[in-house]
């Protein structure tokens, strides 16, 4: 059940667009900045093929000029509890 | 409503999204996040300025079923208008480390027992009241923190001076800033910067001196970068000793040998004046020169005592003074180019150029740190580049209240809430707000920090209270006073959040309620003093370091000095501590504002906060009616000071060949009792190191990784060697970070410090080294 986080960079003058498509998706919540031509998206898939799925398919929106990973979970890898579950 | 652990690792996601994009693209802002929906019903966010540097950031921490679970920037506080760096988006992580102290210990036969906090309590004033009775006022001491809240830091100074009538009261931030306070003292007869953040929005060119402000202070450096890439001619000059993250994003480097920064400074002046650079009507008004004593010692010595002693000079003198420090001459001596000081004093001499300097502990911490903050200023003064919005000569804190706790209420041997201990209206004031005979209070300042800790080495010191900070990490020349703190018959309480070299050695060691599980009050770089709230519980038995002083004096019998209950004393404490500063140069802002706001600057007055002091367009205090008003010394006019070059307390020899510099990490704060238990930041830095210029690790036969001993005249350490890491010193220098408690760099580091403002200098002593 991977949770990733991207900085994803619209195309000159198609954020707006970038976040549409993007809140289309399955799996997908996008957080825009305020000041910035940038969007964060969090993806949160259940397994790793839906990911990669996923992933290929974000690759391909005409909107999006850069995509950068920030943050990657997968459980299956995770061999510890982290400090803070609540 | 509970956070589970899959929306947990979400925060987590977004949270390192969120800080990526303030590192790549500073002044971001997502303040709509709160809005989304599955948030806002999760978490609550509450306002806390960040606990881990002096820079004051603006944090919104997001809780969810008194659990502090994220944080975010604040867009409503000016300082970082919604960006935090790594520390800050990690900090409410510090507050869950698996070892948090939550439980009262005492030495009972050699061991730690968990005891009531009640007994511990108990126990603590117990042994105050009996060392002091047996040894004498001056036998018990508070040694406290740039970390302690407002109101910690008030109680204590209340305590210890107003009641149990010893000065033996001082905090870390001796350590840290002592040279910038006597720096304004001299200079300006006040304390603290005139300028404040809005400079960087205003500034055409930055210098930084000493200051590797991309790692010490990142959010303000990321508002001077953004500043840069807005403006696009604006110019940032990273003088340095050596290469550092700074180095890196600067438009020039210019390096110096240690401690030659005072010649420089100098040289600037000189070509300021040689090339008619001087703003006469500014001088002509608002400055006069003086010159002090020199050759005036290195305080390694116990007992040593200095009192430098201000005599007037003309222009002429100062010129005269300055001819010894042209270009050429200091170029010999600092290794600085002759074409590149002409460079700094062009900048400086540049009247269409607005100019902001800044530093930290590398003019701070220094034997020569007053002088040095002297320099700076002679600089600006000249120029008359000064209190107006851009021109700021600017001494950033290192600790989240060392103005606020340690210059303003006066947590230092010397100083009251309003003004010094010598100074009888002074007393007056104090014992009158204080409620105690103005008799109880000494006349006479006691210990500085490196004496109090060599009068407890000495057995002239009995009994210590340590609050909030790590001084068996801290102090330089450090086995002296670890041995000193565990001989027979010294009694040292510790209150702390986790177990530290410092609780080591604690007889008792009371668990303290740390930064957002209590309220309080912190005051920045910038004179804004910051409000906030408890927002979660503390664990345990854990207290405020307010509450604990506050128990004691009650158990000592000073119930009516300290009457204040538990559901409001922080607001009963802020307005009896305002009445100490009340007046146009100091009006703090009522207890209902600060909560209500992510800071205030004083000097608040008619509502109004004041941006630049000395410049009456902004600053009411200002009644001399002329476009300037150095208010803070009787001649109304700036002090510029002829202060020479003089060498480090140790330098380099034939036999200790290398210069030792140590410093921080921008992952850790301090010592790292905190940040080291964040999984984030302890992975990302998890041990310290040395940093070798490369063609010295050569020589030696070091490669990256490899053991190197580093060797002085008083101990001696093992560790790994970085070369071509994030900083590369000079040859002929090493540089260690002093984060990790499995490496006390400062065993090897010299107590020695600057005769007037007694903070010791970090950044040179000699030392050898071998490959292991």
């Amino acid at each position: 059940m991977p949770i990733f986080s991207y900085l994803a960079i619209p195309k000159e003058g198609a954020k707006e667009t970038l976040c549409s498509e993007l809140s289309g998706l399955d799996y997908c919540q996008i957080l825009p900045a305020d000041n910035q031509d940038i969007v964060v998206l969090v993806t949160d898939t259940p397994d790793e093929t839906t990911e990669k799925s996923l992933q290929e398919t974000i690759k391909e929106l005409h909107s999006l000029q850069s995509l950068s990973m920030a943050f990657g979970y997968d459980e299956k890898n995770d061999k510890g509890e982290p400090d803070h579950e609540t | 409503m509970r956070l589970d652990r899959r929306q947990f690792i979400k925060q987590a996601a977004i949270s390192s999204a969120f800080a990526t994009a303030g590192s790549l693209f500073p002044g971001i802002s997502f303040s709509q996040w709160s809005k989304l929906a599955g948030n806002s019903a999760v978490i609550s966010w509450q306002k806390s300025p960040c606990r881990f540097c002096g820079t004051g950031c603006g944090l919104l921490i997001g809780v969810s079923d008194n659990r502090a679970v994220a944080v975010k920037g604040d867009p409503a506080c000016s300082v970082n208008k919604g960006l935090c760096c790594m520390k800050g988006y990690h900090s409410v992580q510090a507050l869950y480390g698996k070892d948090r102290l939550t439980r009262a210990q005492v030495r009972k036969n050699g061991k730690m027992v968990e005891v009531p906090i009640r007994e511990a309590l108990d126990l603590v004033a117990s042994k105050l009241q009996e060392t002091r009775d047996r040894h004498g006022k001056d036998a018990i001491a508070m040694y406290g923190s740039g970390q302690w809240t407002i109101p910690d830091g008030y109680v204590a100074s209340k305590l210890f001076k107003g009641c149990l009538s010893t000065n033996n009261v001082e905090a870390n931030a001796r350590l840290c800033m002592a040279s910038a306070v006597t720096g304004f003292m001299t200079s300006f007869g006040i304390d603290e910067p005139m300028g404040c953040y809005e400079d960087i929005d205003h500034a055409d060119v930055f210098v930084t001196w000493g200051n590797n402000m991309a790692e010490m202070h990142p959010v303000l450096f990321s508002r001077m970068v953004a500043n840069r890439k807005r403006r696009r001619d604006v110019t940032i000059v990273d003088f340095a000793t050596r290469l550092t993250r700074t180095s890196q994003a600067a438009d020039k480097t210019i390096l110096f040998k240690p401690q030659t920064d005072l010649a420089v400074a100098n040289a600037i002046c000189y070509e300021i004046i040689r090339n008619g650079w001087v703003n006469w009507n500014f001088v002509n008004e608002h400055v006069s020169f003086h010159k002090g004593k020199t050759d005036i010692g290195y305080g390694t010595e116990d007992h040593f005592s200095f009192k430098d002693k201000a005599e007037s000079i003309d222009f002429e003198e100062f010129k005269t003074f300055l001819e010894d420090y042209t270009p050429e001459k200091v170029e010999k001596l600092s290794g600085v180019k002759a074409r590149d000081i002409k460079y700094l004093a062009s900048l400086y001499g540049d009247p269409t150029m607005k100019i902001t300097s800044f530093w930290c502990m590398g003019m701070n911490q220094h034997t020569r740190g007053t002088w040095i903050n002297n320099l700076v200023y002679n600089i600006h003064l000249l120029v008359g580049k000064i209190s107006t919005p851009g021109n700021s000569p600017f001494s950033l804190t290192g600790q989240p209240s060392a103005c606020g706790t340690v210059r303003e209420v006066g947590t230092l041997t010397h100083k009251l809430p309003h003004g010094v201990v010598m100074n009888e209206k002074d007393r007056e004031l104090a014992a009158d707000i204080w409620e105690v005979p103005v008799e109880n209070i000494d006349p006479q300042p006691s210990n500085h920090t490196v004496a109090m800790f060599r009068a407890l080495d000495r057995g002239d010191i009995r009994f210590m209270w340590i609050q909030v900070t790590n001084p068996m990490v801290t102090m330089p020349n450090l086995k002296r006073y670890r041995d000193g703190a565990q001989k027979e018959d010294r009694f040292i309480v510790v209150s702390d959040v986790y177990p530290t070299p410092t609780t080591d050695i604690a007889d008792v060691i009371l668990p303290a309620a740390m930064w957002i599980e209590q309220e309080g009050m912190y005051g920045n770089s910038e004179r804004r003093t910051q409000h906030f709230a408890q927002i979660v519980d503390p664990p345990g038995e854990a207290m405020s370091d307010t509450w604990q002083i506050i128990e004691v004096a009650r158990r000592l019998g000073f119930e009516k000095q300290f009457s204040w209950s538990e559901q409001d004393y922080i607001e009963k404490i802020w307005e009896e501590y305002r009445r100490f500063h009340a007046g146009p140069k100091h009006e703090m802002a009522p207890y209902q504002v600060l909560k209500a706001r992510s800071g205030v600057q004083w000097p608040f007055v008619d509502g109004k906060e004041t941006r630049w002091r000395f410049n009456p367009k902004y600053d009411p205090a200002c009644t001399n009616g002329k476009d300037f008003d150095f208010y803070g010394k009787k001649s109304h006019r700036a002090w510029i000071w002829a202060r020479p070059y003089e060498p480090a307390a140790e330098s380099p020899d034939s036999e200790y060949t290398f210069w030792l510099n140590t410093g921080r990490v921008i992952e850790h704060w301090h010592t790292g009792s905190m940040t080291r238990r964040v999984p984030v930041l302890h992975n990302a830095m998890p041990a310290a190191y040395v940093e070798i210029h490369p063609e010295d690790a050569a020589e030696l036969g070091v490669v990256d990784g490899e053991k190197v001993k580093i060797i002085s005249r008083r101990g001696e350490i093992i560790m790994p060697a970085q070369i071509r890491g994030r900083g590369v010193p000079a040859r002929g220098m090493v540089f260690v970070p002093f984060f990790d408690e499995s490496y006390l760099i400062n065993e090897v580091t010299l107590d020695a410090f600057c005769p007037i403002s007694k903070q010791p200098d970090y950044k040179k002593c000699a030392v050898k080294l071998e490959k292991v």
